[in-house]
């Protein structure tokens, strides 16, 4: 019987999976985490990188791509991302964006009392089970270079759990870390269900990460010593708050940013800001708060739709065309940021990128603000975010430079699988 | 070498410090202290000396107010400007929410009060709900972060309302598209009492339970904290005095009832806010000790506003309330010198009695009145320099100093507009640029 079953593992192995060596030679190699090697080898096993370096001997039984005018980048990280994740609302990190719909109209509405009711609250879910492998939008982001994301449930306050997750492969070995952290939005109910204001969602925040502590501590008390005492309830919608390792909280605007940094501090919770948009103007200190950024490449602009005869305020205007110098100025500033591409691809996002990289962005810190950014801020560096040994054998390979216009990615390499750009998402890129 | 330290030092704190600031020649308009031809002396932000005659320090920076008018900064007991956020009207009872956290400096509401003299303002939550959230008293210190415009060492201030606002009976919401009658409670104003009634009794079994935990942990044993509830807290703070009471209301009934209640749970309604039947119960809310903040001649806008006076002011002086004017609106914000101007006209309150109750009386009713409200030494130098007599309508705010520095000069502004206008255009133009470039690349692009 088990002879029977080692002999089925070996055929399944030798049938669907990749090979167990892979070796690129002689190809520019982007590390990321140390100096960049103009003619190098990686090498990886077993979905792992084995080796990095100019002098690395390559055993017979690898596969070997021939380097030569190729460039490998660790694999690119979508900082917050809603691929695989059915029916999410867009994460446009501001509290001034009309609020997504809950996902289901609760039906009978019963009338909330407040934040005890815990409304637009699903702290429970995580992105990992939610997680739909067959989600066009995974193939559409691989083929863009991306060989991770994370992604998150963004319906509500507090929307759920994210997960980091590599873009191929089958279900159960996509998730690379979960729970990543805890998505929270400032969306509101009006008049008709609290929290009905901005001050009434952060008012709704603050109590919810109390009750959290408080819960915690009559539940050890309990654990410590059950006989005799009255055994706490049972709360889902905190234990979904106390699982989560840090938060996600939306800030575009100046104010915004100095208005969560601050909030961050009263929820003692390590937090991530999402957004971005106004950075330009809060670099410095959101470096001396040591507060991550995560930067939406999705830079504001002129609704289509808008009235040609109205003309927009001088704010307005100068916030549309400082936007993409955020990026470069969190750089230069040392502040620590990821970008995302939020849900953009193609044309857009070369569009995007192109703002930010003529706003000043260098290509490295680009580079770094999609990869080893992200992973350390998600606190999985450990793992991903480089080209180094031991790590998760991510890659993008391409036939120049990442971000130029020209480029085109030639393989994208997830847990030492090598997939190729989508033809038809492929020419899109390439355009 | 540690003289050279001390010398360094002496030298860094007098960089640091800012120089002081006369304003001379003015009429200055103490509100408290009379009125005089004279000067006012700054230093490190305060009042330091005012008088005919000041000594001129050799390195102050002098404004000469010639012919001009100098008052105390405007006090603006009641407003929602600069709040991202005013009501959270979803509950009746929502004193978890605080203005603080929705201060948005950038609003420009900020600017156009400065511009019309007022140097401190009371952002109120609004009158949604019987018991609404804590506000925010701010400078209008234009340019700083929200951080920077609080006014700091301010008591913490609940709003509370009553009346048609918080009721609410019969109106329609649109809810799953059909308009169905608003589900909140209450719908009358004994409901509304009730509602108010409930929470302080709850805040005061919240009360008890810190209490008795603290009474626990000093006889030496370890009990688990109670749960936080920032709902209670603020009503708590009430109880116990830390924390000021400003209530909407309109109806001399519901005046009275409120007042009632309050003794009931012996707490302060420091203002009545809008008050506008206050000249029928002026000798009660005298009695009581609540101040009344008004509006000189703005009434019958809904039904319980329908009974109103202009004399509404002048008659609650006389009978001893502590008066003042408010906005509560950005436009009328900016011009509360001719608000107060009104209450000379109906009523016949003097010029020093109007000028109170924009100043130094709503200073009182906020807590605030050892800091700001009038001209005197010591007290936060926040001043507005007139043309004009403030009272006169033809008055044009020329400087503003809050805490001894310029953040409004009308000469400033004016000459400032051309490169403004000028750095409109050439964002105009950029922008246009862009969006050519962005159609000319997707022309490109195969269909």
């Amino acid at each position: 019987m088990i002879r029977l079953l080692c002999l089925l593992l070996v055929a399944v192995s030798m049938h669907a999976g990749p090979p167990t060596a892979l070796a690129i030679r002689n190809a520019r190699v982007v590390t990321v985490s140390g100096p960049v090697i103009e003619k190098g080898t990686v090498l990886v096993r077993d979905g792992l990188f084995e080796a990095v370096g100019t002098n690395v001997a390559i055993p017979p039984d690898a596969w070997i791509i021939e380097g030569e005018r190729l460039t490998v980048y660790p694999g690119l990280i979508d900082a917050l991302s809603t691929a695989g994740m059915p029916d999410a609302a867009p994460a446009t990190g501001s509290a001034r964006t009309p609020a997504p719909a809950p996902a289901a109209p609760q039906q009978p509405r019963t009338r909330v009392r407040g934040p005890e009711d815990r409304p637009s609250c699903t702290s429970w879910l995580r992105a990992a089970d939610q997680l739909d492998p067959a989600d066009r939008r995974i193939e559409q982001l691989r083929s863009l270079g991306f060989t991770t994301a994370v992604v998150f449930p963004t319906r509500g306050i507090f929307a759920g759990q994210g997960a980091v997750v590599n873009l191929a492969g089958e279900k159960k070995a996509m998730v690379v870390a979960s729970p990543a952290a805890q998505y929270l939005t400032l969306s509101t109910g009006g008049f008709l269900s609290f929290p009905g204001s901005l001050m009434g969602v952060m008012a709704y925040m603050r109590q919810m990460y109390l009750d959290a502590e408080h819960y915690r501590a009559e539940r050890d008390r309990y654990n410590a010593h059950p006989a005799g005492a009255k055994r706490p309830d049972y709360d889902r919608a905190l234990e979904g708050v106390i699982e989560s390792p840090r938060i996600l909280l939306p800030a575009s605007r100046e104010v915004e940013l100095d208005r969560m940094t601050r909030f961050a501090r009263d929820l003692k919770q390590p937090t991530v800001l999402y957004g971005g948009t106004e950075a330009y103007a809060a670099a410095s200190r959101l470096r001396d708060a040591a507060m991550p950024v995560l930067v939406s490449l999705k830079w504001p602009e002129r609704s289509r739709e808008a009235d040609p005869d109205d003309i927009d305020s001088t704010r307005t205007l100068e916030v549309r065309e400082r936007a993409p110098s955020s990026p470069a100025a969190l750089a230069k500033a040392g502040a620590r940021f990821a970008l995302y591409t939020e849900g953009q691809s193609g044309r857009d996002l070369k569009l995007a990128m192109k703002r930010a990289l003529d706003a000043g962005l260098q290509p490295l810190d680009a580079v770094k603000a999609f990869t080893l950014a992200p992973a350390e801020i998600y606190g999985v560096a450990d793992r991903l975010g480089s080209i180094d040994k031991g790590k998760i054998a991510n890659l993008v390979v391409t036939d120049g430079e990442l971000f130029n216009e020209k480029t085109k990615i030639k393989y994208i390499i997830i847990d030492g699988a090598k997939y190729e750009p989508a033809p038809e998402m492929g020419e899109e890129v390439a355009r | 070498m540690i003289r050279f330290a001390i010398l360094m030092a002496a030298a860094g704190l007098a960089l640091s410090a800012p120089p002081p600031v006369v304003v001379e020649n003015a009429t200055v308009l103490t509100v408290t202290k009379g009125t005089f031809k004279g000067s006012v002396l700054i230093r490190d932000g305060k009042i330091a000396e005012v008088g005919e005659k000041v000594l001129i320090p050799p390195d102050a920076q002098v404004i000469d107010a010639g012919g001009q008018f100098v008052m105390p900064g405007i006090i603006d007991p009641h407003s929602h400007i600069a709040a991202e956020s005013v009501n959270e009207g979803s509950i009746s009872v929502s004193s978890m929410v605080d203005i603080h956290d929705v201060i948005d400096p950038q609003s420009i509401g900020i600017y156009r009060a400065l511009a019309g003299g007022v140097t401190s303002v009371c952002v109120l939550h609004g009158s949604a709900n019987s018991i609404g959230g804590l506000s925010a008293v701010i400078k209008t210190r234009w340019g700083k972060d929200a951080q920077g415009l609080l006014l700091d060492g301010a008591k913490p201030i609940l709003k509370m309302a009553l009346g048609e606002n918080v009721k609410r009976p019969g109106n329609a919401v649109a809810l799953y598209g059909d308009l169905q009658p608003s589900p909140r409670y209450p719908a009358t104003r004994m409901g509304t009492e009730d509602v108010i009634r409930e929470a302080f009794t709850e805040a005061r079994a919240y009360q008890k339970s810190w209490k008795d935990y603290e009474a626990r942990r000093a006889r030496g044993e370890n009990p688990l904290p109670p749960r936080r509830d920032l709902k209670l807290e603020p009503l708590v703070a009430v109880l116990e005095g830390k924390c000021l009471v400003h209530a909407h209301c309109y109806r001399a009934d519901e005046i009275l009832m409120l007042l009632k209640l309050s003794k009931e749970f012996n707490f302060k309604i420091a203002a009545l806010v809008h008050v506008l039947e206050g000249y029928k119960v002026a000798r009660e809310i005298a009695a009581y000790g609540a101040g009344a903040t008004t509006f000189s001649d703005w009434w019958s806008y809904k039904v319980e506003a329908a009974d109103a006076i202009p004399y509404n002011a002048a008659l609650m002086t006389r009978k001893g309330v502590l008066v003042s004017l408010n906005s509560d609106d950005p436009e009328l914000m900016r011009h509360l010198n001719t608000e107060a101007a009104k209450t000379m006209k109906y009523g016949g309150l003097t010029e020093e009695e109007a000028l109170a109750c924009i100043t130094i009386n709503p200073a009182k009713q906020l807590g605030l009145d050892a800091r700001i409200g009038s001209i005197e030494p010591g007290k936060d130098a926040d001043l507005v320099i007139f043309d004009k007599h403030p009272l006169s309508n033809f008055a044009k705010v020329q400087k503003v100093l809050i805490d001894g520095q310029v953040y409004f000069d009308r000469d400033r502004d004016v000459s400032g507009r051309a490169e403004r206008e000028l750095r409109k255009k050439a964002l105009l133009d950029k922008a246009k640029q862009r969006e050519a470039e962005q159609k000319k690349s997707s022309a490109r692009r195969p269909q």
